[in-house]
């Protein structure tokens, strides 16, 4: 019985010192993750700021298709706001037209992202409905670009958005593999992997977005999506709500109201 | 926008994965293949195909040595691919990459290569004089115990060695198989099948390169080829490819029977984009063809000179064939809109690192690897001159 209680005892001789090695390793692995609260928060105000606590929200977007007339200014506002690269067709958000004719033929556009409008070919066929899809990175709670990303430069901030280091992606393109929504491309110029922060920059500092605020018709609602009342909380009890690929349990935290089954 | 057939994402115009992307998959697929054949002979014990034993390790470390570089050159920032192997992302797929690789490559090929040449090596040793001498002593790591003790050790090391190295290589390519089959986003690649399929297509791969090789260099030096071990050869190429085959049908015939949202945009892909790719030379030429030449010379009994080049002919054509297979997979995949209303084409440019030349040159690179491996290390051994 004693001996039995001895035996975890340390015990020189190599065998020993391998099995400690091995067991204090993952500790070791560990210990950035033990920060106190304190050294985090002082981590937290130096990236943030005083005012803004990623924990406090959490942000999602509202999108009534039946608002949308297509004007294309939100695409233009991004493209101004964040830089995008003109060219070929490179789109953080963009809108995309549908044409339904009575023999159930769907015909989808969306030129130049629909950031200089739309023509409009309603009258040329027998088209029963149409209508127009904003679309933009769906900033989703269960992220596959995330999960894919080999060196973690991809990730989700505590408030949700998903965001990408651009100093750190090596370029590899495996996320924009994974998005099932077309979200992402490759920067042309720095090489590496882009897509829609919801403006990060500004809703840190308590600013819409910029292609909520360019929208004239309020098709885009911006705000979060749990919590306190928000613009967004309330489009969400107000509207019935469908998400894009539902069915990939991505958990998007881009909403829509009015939306159709052709929409994909 | 030209080429594009219906709606696309405005984002999917670039196309991201491209010629190296494809040979990356092709070129593991035959270091797992080779290792595979190699291990027959150890762990199963088939004597026959002893003579291609050390020349299926030296194939699969050559083509081992050359696999990372596709994937370095097609990176948007290579300068930084050394975050993989610092800060991985245990979460992906592809972070996991550099450990399954330096496993493959430092516990598996190495050592085994390392303890099956280590009695040679001494011998060499002693009978080269100057720089060689010393070159092949820093190689046996200035080991020189030959008795027969040390010997039976070397002999069942590479014995333990080829037993872990056979879920090595299964987990080397079916792990390559797996950062397509796990993208829920692309249904041509999304199904539970494709780290199997990758891995048999990397076995038919891998016996038909070595034996291209086993052929090409025999009749090179002028030497005579051992038929016992090319129709051995032969008839395990020919059941990899029956496993093979099965595989891929089951894998189709599933899709077609559950005939999900996508089945329209993928059997329009076919028919648009893939059909000379994927029917006629995949599955005509790279399958069929071989599996009914190899089945009818072996039946029929023919003539030891027919044989021999009904299974070159025939493991060319196979080899074409798992390259447009991964030329499927990967161009194939993006092809098609994740919108599932239309398709966009793929331009393969000449020049450039991306281009056709630079591929064709990290294609030839192993071979150039694998004829200096030979040099330093001759893998022949008992051969009858003709």
């Amino acid at each position: 019985m004693k001996e039995k209680n001895n035996k975890r005892e340390f015990q020189p001789g190599r065998r020993n010192f391998i099995k400690w090695a091995l067991l204090s390793l993952p500790p070791a692995l560990l210990l950035p993750g033990l920060l106190s609260a304190e050294e985090r928060q002082k981590i937290e105000e130096l990236i943030y700021g005083k005012s803004y606590n990623p924990r406090e929200h959490r942000w999602g977007m509202g999108i009534k298709v039946d608002k949308c007339i297509g004007c294309g200014r939100c695409v233009n506002a991004c493209k101004l706001e964040n830089n995008v690269p003109e060219e070929p067709f490179y789109f953080r958000t963009w809108v995309e037209q549908f044409a339904i004719s009575s023999g159930g033929e769907v015909t989808v556009q969306s030129p130049n992202g629909g950031r200089y409008g739309f023509a409009d070919h309603t009258q040329e066929k027998n088209i029963i409905r149409s209508f127009y899809v904003p679309k933009l990175c769906n900033q989703c709670d269960k992220p596959p670009c995330v999960q894919v990303c080999p060196v973690g430069a991809t990730f989700k901030t505590d408030d949700g958005v998903i965001l990408v280091d651009a100093k750190y992606c090596i370029g590899c393109r495996y996320c924009i593999q994974a998005c099932p929504y077309g979200a992402r491309f490759l920067h042309p110029a720095t090489r590496v992997a882009e897509k829609c922060t919801f403006c990060y920059h500004r809703i840190v500092k308590g600013l819409l977005p910029a292609c909520v605020e360019a929208c004239p018709t309020q098709a885009r609602v911006f705000g979060d999506s749990e919590g306190k009342a928000s613009p967004l909380i309330r489009f969400l009890r107000m509207n019935k709500i469908w998400v894009l690929k539902q069915y990939l349990n991505t958990e998007p935290k881009v909403f829509y109201a009015d939306l159709d089954m052709e929409v994909k | 926008m030209k080429g594009v057939i219906g709606f696309i994402y405005p984002n999917e115009i670039e196309l991201h994965w491209g010629l190296l992307i494809v040979i990356y998959p092709y070129i593991t697929g035959l270091v797992a293949g080779a290792f595979i054949l190699a291990s027959l002979e150890r762990v199963f014990n088939v004597k026959e195909v002893q003579p291609t034993y050390r020349l299926a390790l030296l194939t699969a470390l050559a083509f081992l040595i050359a696999a990372p570089l596709p994937l370095l050159a097609h990176l948007g920032r290579p300068e930084r691919f050394y975050e993989i192997l610092m800060t991985p992302n245990v979460q992906s797929a592809m972070a996991m990459f550099g450990f399954v690789y330096a496993w493959y490559l430092m516990a598996v090929l190495l050592l085994e290569i390392w303890f099956d040449y280590r009695r040679d090596l001494i011998i060499w040793a002693q009978e080269s004089k100057g720089l060689k001498k010393w070159i092949y002593k820093a190689i046996a790591l200035f080991s020189s115990d030959v008795s027969e003790q040390a010997i039976q050790f070397d002999k069942k090391a590479v014995k333990t060695i080829t037993i872990i190295g056979i879920p090595s290589a299964f987990l080397l390519h079916g792990y390559v198989g797996f950062i397509f089959g796990s993208v829920k986003a692309n249904p041509w690649w999304s199904s539970v099948l494709m780290p199997i399929v990758f891995l048999f297509s990397a076995i038919v791969s891998g016996i038909a390169l070595v034996l291209i090789i086993y052929m090409v260099s025999t009749l090179l030096r002028g030497k005579e080829l051992d038929m016992p071990c090319l129709d051995k050869l032969a008839s395990f190429l020919f059941y990899a490819m029956i496993i093979d085959f099965s595989l891929e049908a089951l894998d189709f015939i599933q899709r077609i029977y559950e005939s999900e949202e996508s089945i329209h945009i993928l059997s329009n892909l076919i028919s648009e984009r893939l059909f000379v790719s994927l029917i006629i030379v995949q599955l005509l030429l790279g399958m069929l063809v071989p599996l009914f030449a190899i089945a009818s010379v072996k039946m029929f009994n023919l003539p030891a000179e027919l044989r021999k080049y009904t299974y070159l002919i025939s493991a060319l054509l196979v080899e074409v064939g798992i390259f447009t297979t991964r030329w499927n997979i990967v161009i194939g995949g993006q092809l098609f809109s994740k919108s599932f209303r239309g398709l966009t084409a793929y331009k393969m440019t000449v020049g450039g690192i991306e281009g056709l030349l630079a591929s064709s040159v990290l294609l030839l690179l192993p071979f150039l690897i694998l004829y200096l491996l030979i040099k330093i290390l001759p893998p022949w051994e008992g051969e009858k001159s003709t």
